[in-house]
């Protein structure tokens, strides 16, 4: 990882992706400890700028620099003057001039946070990272489900020992609305770049327009993918993206593309569920699987703090070269 | 800058070069026994001892400590290693990255906690390793030991047990290993690394893998490797 600023997975490439993993393993021990802190970070600010609605997100990236002493600054839209019409650029340069060493950008639009980063290199050094734009990429959760993927089969299965590539040789399915989803967008790119085989399971219509240069698999059948994947990643159907209707209705979804509990039998003794949240039982996958014994749902958020304390640490702290 | 880091901060392909061995592995070994000897005897026995490794040098020096200490006191002694990255001073002036997470067996508090590292420099690793033990618990008392006192102290710390005190030049470098102690210095990439005239290089037994490629009178070791760490 060589650039100032974290757009996407794209700019990562393995070995960034193996680095930032690496640094989060050691955060994991600091969360464990009676006062999770350290000074790392201490005299900087991050601004936690949400122009979309988030809970994890945002409260994982507040909780991250905060045990990383770092100062917070949280700026929600709703409740800001871009309410009264002012641009977003002079909301960002606004929050800069206050003295801004990071932010920690969400907005619906794809691009927003390049943008935001092209601003801010016309003024000062501050740094940008992505927490989900648009249908474009969600690069920490990427982080965080390869980071849960590889901690979590170390520590169940003995097949789950060190591999060259961190996830040389599984099968994973993402299965849902992979046409409105960042998060698909990212994970696909970070599995595969760390070795694993991907496919993806949703009806035509929530499949993106095209999947040229996708390393990627299709299927409409769940479950025979079900039978021979390692992880069951479920995503949630965006209704609040959908301008026209994309399934017949949430019932046939379920019955097609929900993952049941009866399912979720077909899954080897190995196989992992994840789901990046927030989850809604009874649609995509059933009340008793997200709470059953394969399922890392809870691991992921907790995971989350860790990684993003990583990317923050290494953006801020590490005196890691700064400009590609 | 700091001491064990400066290995990191090694441009690629710039070398460690050894001018003079100042202990050899029996020199080390000897050292240990009596530090063991010097920790039981300060703290009246074991009870409530545990043997710190500050990372990565630090770390075979607390469990040849420990091991020793077992033999001699006939109990054993929880091992723990502190990675003091994220504590340290100069966060975001230089390249700081943990080596790896820091593991401590027993609780911190009520415990006799010795904090062992490979060279004593300007003590500011020190300063970010009572920060982070002290993040993890409150130990009864804080002891130092360190196999070499190089001097060129910056801030007001003082070493419990020293296995060397050594005099050195600012911009010279100390490697520790069990193997031996070297005084040297660090090269740049591309720096001459055969003066002429420099012969006064010693290689003891136990330390053939410090090469010495043909033609040149130096011990030159790749910097950063696996075997120690250098100050």
């Amino acid at each position: 990882m060589t650039g100032r600023h974290l757009l996407g997975v794209a700019d990562l490439g393995a070995e960034g992706i193996d680095e930032l993993l690496r640094l989060a393993d050691t955060f994991v021990e600091v969360g464990r400890r009676p006062i999770p802190r350290v000074a790392a970070l201490r005299g900087k600010t991050v601004v936690s700028a949400f122009f979309e609605n988030s809970t994890r997100t945002r409260l994982s990236f507040e909780t991250a620099a905060k045990r990383l002493s770092a100062d917070v600054m949280t700026f929600t839209s709703s409740s800001s003057s871009l309410s009264k019409g002012e641009s977003l650029r002079d909301t960002v340069l606004t929050i800069e001039a206050m003295g801004a060493d990071a932010f920690v950008v969400r907005h619906s639009c794809a691009g927003v946070p390049a943008q935001v980063a092209g601003w801010l290199g016309e003024v000062g050094e501050a740094c940008v990272v992505n927490a989900g734009d648009g249908a474009h990429e969600h690069p920490t959760q990427a982080l965080l489900d390869c980071f849960t993927i590889t901690r979590e089969r170390r520590a169940r299965f003995a097949s789950g020992a060190a591999r060259p590539r961190a996830l040389d040789g599984l099968h994973i399915a993402i299965v849902g609305d992979i046409r409105h989803s960042r998060v698909a967008r990212s994970d696909v790119l970070a599995f595969s770049a760390l070795g694993a085989e991907v496919t993806l399971v949703a009806p035509p219509t929530l499949l993106p327009p095209s999947l040229e240069g996708w390393p990627v698999a299709v299927s409409h059948d769940l479950e025979t993918v079900l039978a021979k994947c390692d992880v069951a990643y479920l995503l949630r159907l965006q209704d609040e993206r959908m301008t026209e209707q994309f399934v017949p209705s949430l019932h046939e979804y379920t019955a097609t593309y929900g993952l049941t509990a009866s399912r979720a039998r077909l899954l080897g003794p190995e196989a992992l569920v994840m789901h990046p949240g927030p989850v809604r039982r009874g649609i995509e996958i059933a009340a008793e699987v997200v709470d059953g014994a394969r399922s890392v749902i809870t691991t992921q958020v907790a995971n989350g703090v860790a990684v993003r304390m990583a990317v923050l640490y290494h953006l801020l702290g590490s005196g890691a070269p700064v400009g590609a | 800058m700091g001491e064990r880091e400066r290995a990191l901060v090694a441009p690629p392909g710039g070398a460690f070069r050894g001018r003079a061995v100042v202990m050899d592995a029996g020199d080390v070994r000897r050292a240990i026994w009596r530090i063991a000897h010097e920790v039981i005897e300060h703290n009246r026995g074991t009870a409530d001892l545990v043997l710190v490794g500050l990372q990565t040098g630090g770390v075979w020096f607390a469990e040849a400590l420990a091991a020793v200490i077992a033999q001699v006191g006939g109990t054993a002694v929880p091992v723990g290693s502190l990675d003091v990255a994220y504590y340290r001073d100069d966060i975001g002036l230089r390249p700081v990255v943990p080596f790896a997470a820091t593991e401590m067996p027993v609780p911190v508090d009520g415990a006799v906690v010795v904090l062992c590292d490979d060279v004593l420099f300007t003590g500011r690793t020190v300063r970010a390793a009572l920060n982070a033990l002290c993040d993890l618990g409150r130990p009864s008392c804080v002891q130092l030991a360190v196999m070499v006192d190089r001097g060129h102290r910056e801030l007001p710390v003082r070493p419990d047990f020293v296995g060397k005190n050594l005099p050195t030049r600012r911009t010279e470098m100390v490697d520790v290993s069990e193997r031996g102690v070297v005084l040297g210095d660090l090269l740049d990439s591309g720096a001459q690394v055969a003066p002429a005239g420099m012969q006064d290089v010693v290689t003891p037994a136990g330390m053939q893998d410090v090469v010495t490629p043909a033609g040149m009178q130096d011990v030159v070791a790749p910097a950063g490797g696996p075997d120690g760490g250098r100050a």
